[in-house]
């Protein structure tokens, strides 16, 4: 059976969902990175399917820059988080709230 | 003031051989007067410009005529005595020196009201003369003062009805009642100018005289005219000028000013509030009395309020123990009968002139032989603390009764001959005058009854005065300038109006200047109507005086059982007939509630309006800053709402 584009692309709007509320909602910070990374499959695989649905090699040419990219971001951001997390012990996202008014 | 210090004592005669220097140029040029032709005695000097702005010119002009001539003798001549007096009266004061410069001040100041040309420094004078008395009754400034005050606990039994008071009240409640009527002087001037154009006595006193008029004189508002100022315009300038009489010469309303201003130093409530500042309302009336013939509204208001301030003073009179409060609520209503005169027109200008002349006299001894029985007796003030001092100071006795005799209008005294010119005048005028007359003629009898008591309290009878007081006669300087002033008393009137009951030299001499633009008599009707008028007032007086000898002398009534038993109506005459309290009432107390009123509308509407506000944005603010979490978390959803609703916002575009 003959799986329609339609299908990825609802998996892919299901999984960067699922990322976002991820995002907004889980308190540990390397699990926010996940969810991140989540997000940013997601969009890959939407770029795939539209892709082979136009029939051209352009999808997976940007899913691979969408790839180096987020290799890159997931370095810099962990170099980040683990620079902080030394200071403090916690890994929560909410104890970094020097800008609370 | 430069020299006071060093010169002490001298001060005093300095001053006084100035003020007498200035009495002998005065009657120098009185006589130059007398020299020029009976309508030709006006000197005019024009002197330096004083300032113009736009149509109005000013400058310090002085007018010397036959009504300046009589008031500067009267006022050189009577303040050289009161001068010579207080060289003895304030010996021993360490501010002599500034007391005789403030004397000086004055006489100069009197002098510019009464010979000004213009209205403006006439006001210059009339303010200066305030000025100065307020810095004269306030003169003892830093002195408790035992004054008889009526107060709260007016009660004949209490031993000691004295309270002391402080002169600054005093001083400053004389300025604020003068200040108010002079607002009535500028408001005039200020008609004056827009309706005449000049402030000048030439351009608009003389005006009337070439106005139009009806023969006979008809009374009819208008029947007088000044080109340029309407038959209104003329109402108002008069009444105006009026209030400015009643606030400087206390009349009603704004008389309360005078009985305290007694805190001040005796020689100056003689000089300023018996004989020279407090008749300058008298002078005004007269100067501009074509402004009261222009208005026969005006001209009765004055003769009204005369009259009623007569007798509400004499009334008022009765009911004072203090020695000097019964002579100032006599000045007031003396002033009344002053203005009941000038007030008539031109049958009484003359009475009320020559009343005010008699009146300085025999006031002014008044005051200064009260001066004399309180430096006897320790500065008290109170009758009932006198008695049979006619043997301790004979001068001062004698000077007293020759004034007391002209004061109740005594036969042939100067004060019978100006009170019965006046009485005359008023009945012979009709209308308005009949009622003055009347009340006159009551006032007369309330005077006569008053002044016995004083006299006979004071030094008649028992000696009443405490252990260990020895009052004595007052040296030379004090009591020369009674014998002079008690002499003119008596005899002043016989020179003033030779020995006639109407008309008279002074008159005469006046006539020129005070005729009005009405074509009306200067005297009375005739001799034997002004007899007749005589004998009833002299039989007046005499039931006034003989009421008082029975009260007090006679020894048949226990007067102080009396007042006990008629404590309210002794209360209310003691009072001043509540006057006092009823402006204490409107003024400090209905003043006090609109700034209390103010006060809370100030804290609680405006400070919480702004207040308010302040707070209102503070708590959105609080509630706002809920928004900075400084979560994370909390941006990021932000950011996912704000890219929600820009998609969606491109996607609904673009179908």
């Amino acid at each position: 059976m003959r799986v329609g584009t339609n299908a990825y692309l609802l998996l892919s709007a299901l999984l960067f969902t699922i990322g976002v509320v991820g995002v907004l909602i889980r308190r540990n910070a390397i699990v926010v990175f996940m969810c991140i990374e989540l997000m940013l499959n997601a969009v890959n695989l939407s770029f795939l399917a539209f892709g082979r649905a136009a029939g051209s090699l352009d999808g997976q040419i940007l899913a691979f820059f969408v790839m180096v990219v987020a290799a890159a971001e997931v370095v810099v951001g962990l170099g980040i988080l683990v620079a902080i997390f030394r200071k403090r012990s916690s890994t929560s996202v909410d104890d970094v709230d020097l800008l609370k008014g | 003031m430069l020299l006071g210090r060093r010169l002490g004592r001298a001060a005093g005669w300095l001053a006084t051989a100035l003020v007498a220097a200035s009495f002998v140029v005065a009657v120098a040029a009185f006589f130059t007067l007398l020299g020029g032709a009976a309508d030709a005695r006006t000197v005019v000097l024009r002197g330096y410009e004083w300032f113009s702005a736009g149509d109005l010119r000013v400058a310090f002009d002085l007018r010397f005529d036959q009504l300046s001539a009589v008031m500067a003798m009267v006022v050189t001549g009577v303040s050289a005595l009161i001068h010579l007096y207080s060289i003895g009266y304030m010996a021993g004061d360490e501010r002599i020196a500034t007391f005789f410069a403030y004397l000086n001040l004055f006489v100069a100041a009197m002098l510019t009201l009464v010979l000004a040309q213009n209205f403006l420094v006439m006001f210059l004078g009339w303010e200066g003369v305030g000025v100065c008395s307020y810095l004269l009754i306030g003169f003892w400034f830093n002195r408790r003062l035992p004054v008889v005050q009526p107060g709260a606990r007016l009660d004949p039994d209490t031993p000691d009805e004295t309270q002391e008071v402080w002169a600054p009240p005093a001083a400053k409640k004389a300025f604020l009642a003068n200040r108010i009527g002079d607002v009535g002087f500028l408001i005039a001037m200020f008609l004056i100018f827009q309706q005449l154009g000049s402030l000048d006595f030439d351009d608009v006193l003389g005006r009337a005289e070439r106005g139009v008029f009806v023969a006979g004189g008809v009374a009819r508002v208008g029947a007088v005219t000044i080109p340029g100022l309407g038959a209104g315009a003329a109402t108002a300038v008069a009444l105006l000028l009026f209030l400015a009489c009643a606030g400087k010469s206390a009349q009603l309303p704004l008389y309360v000013w005078l009985p305290d201003a007694m805190a001040g130093p005796t020689p100056v409530s003689a000089l300023i509030h018996a004989a020279t500042m407090v008749t300058a309302g008298v002078y005004l009336v007269a100067r501009t009395h074509v402004l009261f013939e222009a208005s026969k509204t005006a001209a009765a208001v004055v003769v009204v309020v005369g009259a009623l301030t007569a007798l509400l003073a004499a009334l008022i009179a009765i009911g004072q123990d203090d020695l000097k409060k019964i002579l100032a609520y006599s000045t007031v209503s003396q002033l009344g009968y002053m203005f009941v005169g000038v007030g008539l027109g031109p049958v009484g200008y003359a009475a009320g002139l020559f009343h005010l002349v008699t009146h300085a006299f025999f006031k002014a001894q008044l005051f200064l032989g009260a001066g004399s029985v309180m430096h006897a007796n320790d500065g008290d003030t109170d009758v009932k603390h006198f008695g049979g001092l006619r043997q301790a100071m004979p001068l001062t006795w004698w000077t007293t009764v020759a004034a007391w005799l002209a004061i109740i209008g005594f036969p042939l005294t100067a004060g019978f001959y100006s009170k019965d010119q006046v009485l005359a005048a008023a009945f012979s005028h009709g209308g308005v005058g009949l009622f003055a007359w009347v009340v006159g003629l009551l006032t007369a009898g309330l005077t006569a009854f008053y002044m016995s008591r004083l006299v006979f309290l004071t030094f008649l009878g028992e000696p009443r005065w405490p252990e260990g007081r020895h009052p004595h006669e007052s040296p030379a300087v004090m009591t020369v300038p009674l014998l002079v002033l008690g002499a003119l008393a008596l005899v002043a009137g016989v020179l003033l109006t030779g020995g006639g009951l109407v008309g008279g030299p002074l008159a005469r001499f006046l006539e020129p200047v005070l005729v009005g633009a009405l074509p009306a008599p200067l005297e009375a009707e005739s001799f034997a109507q002004a007899f007749l008028l005589s004998v009833l007032a002299t039989l007046v007086a005499a039931a006034g005086l003989a009421v008082a000898w029975w009260l007090y002398l006679s020894g048949r009534v226990d007067w102080l059982e009396q007042r006990r038993r008629r404590a309210g109506a002794w209360r209310a005459l003691a009072s001043g007939l509540y006057v006092d309290r009823a402006y204490e009432l409107v003024t400090v107390r209905l003043d006090g509630a609109v700034a209390r009123m103010a006060d809370l509308f100030d804290r609680r509407v405006v400070d919480g309006a702004v207040d308010g506000l302040a707070d209102a944005v503070g708590a959105a603010a609080r509630r706002g800053r809920g928004l900075q979490t400084g979560l994370v978390r909390t941006y990021a959803v932000g950011v996912l709402g704000g890219a929600v609703l820009i998609v969606a916002f491109l996607v609904v575009r673009a179908t």
